[in-house]
């Protein structure tokens, strides 16, 4: 197959492109050029690129750059600054992995005659039933599929995860057999136009303003105040202008149209049932008993999923809205679809 | 040897990005050579292998004023086009003060340089040419003036003659300053020295290798150098010379200079084939500036429909090499800042295509490249509707 093969200047898919070229496919790199501005880590900035191009002549493969900063910036960037003056907390790389790299980059792939694209994500589509699925990493510590959950058939059919199956040792071990200047190379953790220095109040001060919001009890008295609402996420607990030294206090509301941060224990925080929206499905709608994950890193639990509401089978503590949920089959082994918590 | 082995290893290739930049002749090559080798000593030593490469230094220098019509001492060799540019720009300020002024579709070698003293940047009219209204207004304290000969990406011609009439009228102790960097295959640079105070060259845009430029500074110039230390180039550019690259520029210029009417003429006629050609087969295409106010190599348009960046990838696995706009240091392609200067809507500058022909172009690599970008721009439409 001719296989467009996303390198992001990082070891997973520096590797992803060998197993490619080892499966006897026809590869070419291609790098994405997302974020245009201040930045010190994540996918864009000049010094991955390099990464990315010298990866590429070691396994002597073409390697391309697109620039899709305009598509970025109008499909990640100034969604994820709106969202947080309405008061979400949205995830920046799940909408760029649903609007830039299995939509844009992939439209592209198309369009130049690939067979499919491949990405160094820790996941892996197999078929359940002749339908693809995204099926949970080999590696459960470094697990992906929460992700890239939002792939439809149409791209699960022309996505190849190559080293989905091996655990990120097994991918470091083969990158540096190879010789590739990856293999030592940190994971990115980071939202790739956040920088360290500034932090994510810097970036969305310099875009929204900012507004005070008084913090207050279940029973409306005061107790503080904030300098900025936009910066307030559910279930938070540090950083709320509250003295130390008392009972532990949780951010348990946010009204951003009276201003005002309501907080409490953290019995306060769990609830039986969560709402979401927006939902999209690897394949049929479903409705039934699912395996739920509200972060990247955290455990599913189980849950009765009917229409959009989220019944836990325990009580679970509240998801920030604008969070990506993602919905697993019971056995917790593949993805069945997603939403975003409201 | 040169021109037979170029063949060789670009056979079944069709390489139209001459402005980026163009093959070595085969005679800078041999020239250069020997200072490779046997004279290898540096000309500012004091002995007799350091006397004769001065002197092949020294006889370039005339070769090059000659056919740029100036005096040697006002020829100044560099590293390239955007040292001279940096030269011209900041030489000029750090020597004078005042501000630096430069046209909104100069080479980022210019336009940033400009950008970074806080300089004034003149629009443009549709055709790349310097607002001569805007100009006339904008002189209060300006030291340097910098407008191109040639634009690298679209081919306008500037008439310096007409601008600087405009500075000397109104801002008569400013410098002109033209980087003539795409000029030197198609104009008569002897045309272009007596008006600009300051010019700059790149060797490798005209046959010779990269890594060397000159910097004529004459008239009313007076640069304060950006490299000290030997005091070469009459103090006004330290560094050992790059001997070598010296005298295959002196070389390429002056066959570039033989060769420059009968080559116009030649290429012109390529170029029009090419993009009537186009035009006969494929609907929705813009040439971007009139063929009239432009030179013979350059052809640019713009195709609806389509993003040059699939195109380019296209025509690269057709064995077509050309190009859109410059690149950013991740090697992404930007987007113009010289169409954006002329009015062209970010929509159409999106299918925007850049052709630039040079020495080595026949009329089999137009017949190739023409095929290959109607096929290309007819599959990425159709998939596109699709």
């Amino acid at each position: 197959m001719k296989v467009l093969v996303a390198l992001s200047g990082g070891v997973d898919s520096s590797v992803a492109a060998a197993e490619l070229i080892d499966g006897g496919h026809d590869v070419v790199g291609i790098t994405m050029r997302l974020w245009g501005g201040e930045s010190d880590t994540g996918c864009c900035s000049v010094a991955d690129v390099d990464d990315a191009r010298r990866v590429a002549q070691q396994l002597d493969i073409d390697h391309l750059v697109f620039n899709f900063s305009d598509d970025f910036n109008r499909h990640v960037v100034d969604p994820y600054v709106q969202a947080h003056s309405r008061g979400l907390t949205p995830n920046p790389c799940i909408e760029c992995n649903r609007h830039l790299k299995f939509d844009r980059l992939s439209e592209r792939a198309d369009l130049l005659g690939f067979d499919a694209i491949a990405t160094g994500h820790h996941a892996r589509i197999e078929t359940v039933d002749h339908r693809y699925f995204v099926h949970r990493g080999a590696d459960s510590a470094k697990d992906q599929s929460y992700v890239v959950h939002m792939l439809p058939q149409r791209e699960l059919r022309r996505t190849l995860f190559p080293v989905g199956h091996m655990t990120k040792a097994e991918v470091r071990d083969h990158a540096a057999a190879l010789g590739l200047r990856t293999a030592e190379k940190p994971d990115s953790q980071d939202v790739c136009f956040i920088t360290h220095t500034g932090g994510r109040e810097t970036f969305l001060g310099a875009r929204i303003p900012f507004r005070p919001a008084k913090v207050v009890d279940a029973d409306g008295s005061v107790l503080g105040d904030v300098a900025a609402i936009e910066m307030v996420t559910l279930g938070q607990r540090r950083g709320i202008g509250l003295p130390g030294g008392g009972p532990k206090r949780y951010v348990t509301g946010i009204d951003h149209d009276s201003l005002t941060v309501v907080v409490g224990d953290e019995n306060d925080l769990y609830t039986d049932a969560l709402s979401v929206g927006e939902i999209v499905w690897a394949d049929q709608p479903y409705v039934g008993e699912v395996m739920v994950q509200c972060s990247a890193h955290g455990a599913a639990t189980p849950a009765l999923l009917q229409d959009d509401v989220v019944h836990w089978r325990i009580p679970q503590r509240r998801v920030a809205p604008g969070q990506s949920v993602v919905f697993f089959d019971p056995t917790d082994r593949y993805v069945l679809g997603g939403a975003i918590a409201r | 040897m040169g021109g037979r082995s170029l063949r060789a290893v670009h056979d079944g290739f069709t390489y139209l990005d001459h402005a980026a930049t163009t093959p070595m002749r085969a005679e800078a090559v041999e020239a250069m050579l020997p200072f490779l080798t046997e004279q290898f000593a540096n000309p500012s030593g004091s002995h007799r292998f350091a006397r004769q490469v001065r002197k092949s230094i020294d006889e370039a220098r005339d070769d090059v004023a000659d056919v740029l019509g100036c005096r040697p001492g006002e020829v100044i060799f560099t590293s390239g086009g955007t040292e001279a540019d940096n030269t011209a720009i900041f030489g000029t300020l750090d020597r004078h003060g005042g501000l630096a002024l430069c046209s909104a579709v100069e080479h980022h070698a210019v336009l940033h340089a400009v950008e970074a003293r806080h300089g004034r940047v003149i629009g443009v009219d549709h055709a790349g040419r310097i607002d001569l209204e805007q100009l006339a207004t904008a002189l209060e304290g300006v030291a340097v003036v910098s407008v191109m000969s040639v634009n690298n990406e679209v081919g306008t011609i500037t008439d310096l003659a007409e601008v600087v009439a405009v500075v000397r009228r109104s801002a008569p102790e400013a410098v002109v300053h033209t980087d003539a960097v795409q000029a030197a295959c198609w104009l008569d640079l002897r045309t272009i020295t007596p008006h600009a105070d300051l010019m700059a060259l790149s060797a490798h845009k005209f046959g010779g290798p990269k890594g060397v430029g000159v910097l004529v500074s004459r008239g009313r110039a007076a640069i304060a150098p950006m490299l000290i230390g030997g005091g070469q180039e009459r103090e006004r550019r330290s560094g050992t010379h790059n001997v070598a690259g010296i005298i295959a520029l002196a070389v390429a210029l002056r066959a570039t200079d033989n060769e420059r009417a009968d080559e116009n003429v030649r290429v012109a006629a390529l170029r029009d084939a090419l993009v009537d050609g186009l035009r006969a087969e494929l609907d929705d295409i813009h040439e971007t500036v009139d063929r009239a106010f432009k030179i013979a190599g350059s052809a640019h348009i713009c195709i609806d429909g389509i993003e040059n960046e699939a195109l380019l990838y296209l025509l690269d696995e057709a064995g077509v090499c050309a190009s859109a706009a410059s690149s950013c240091a991740s090697g992404a392609m930007e987007p113009s800042h010289v169409l954006a200067a002329m009015g062209v809507p970010n929509e159409r500058a999106r299918g925007a295509l850049r052709l630039t022909l040079g020495r080595t172009t026949t009329s089999a690599d137009v017949a190739r490249a023409t095929t290959a970008i109607v096929d290309s721009v007819r599959r990425l439409r159709a998939g596109r509707a699709a």
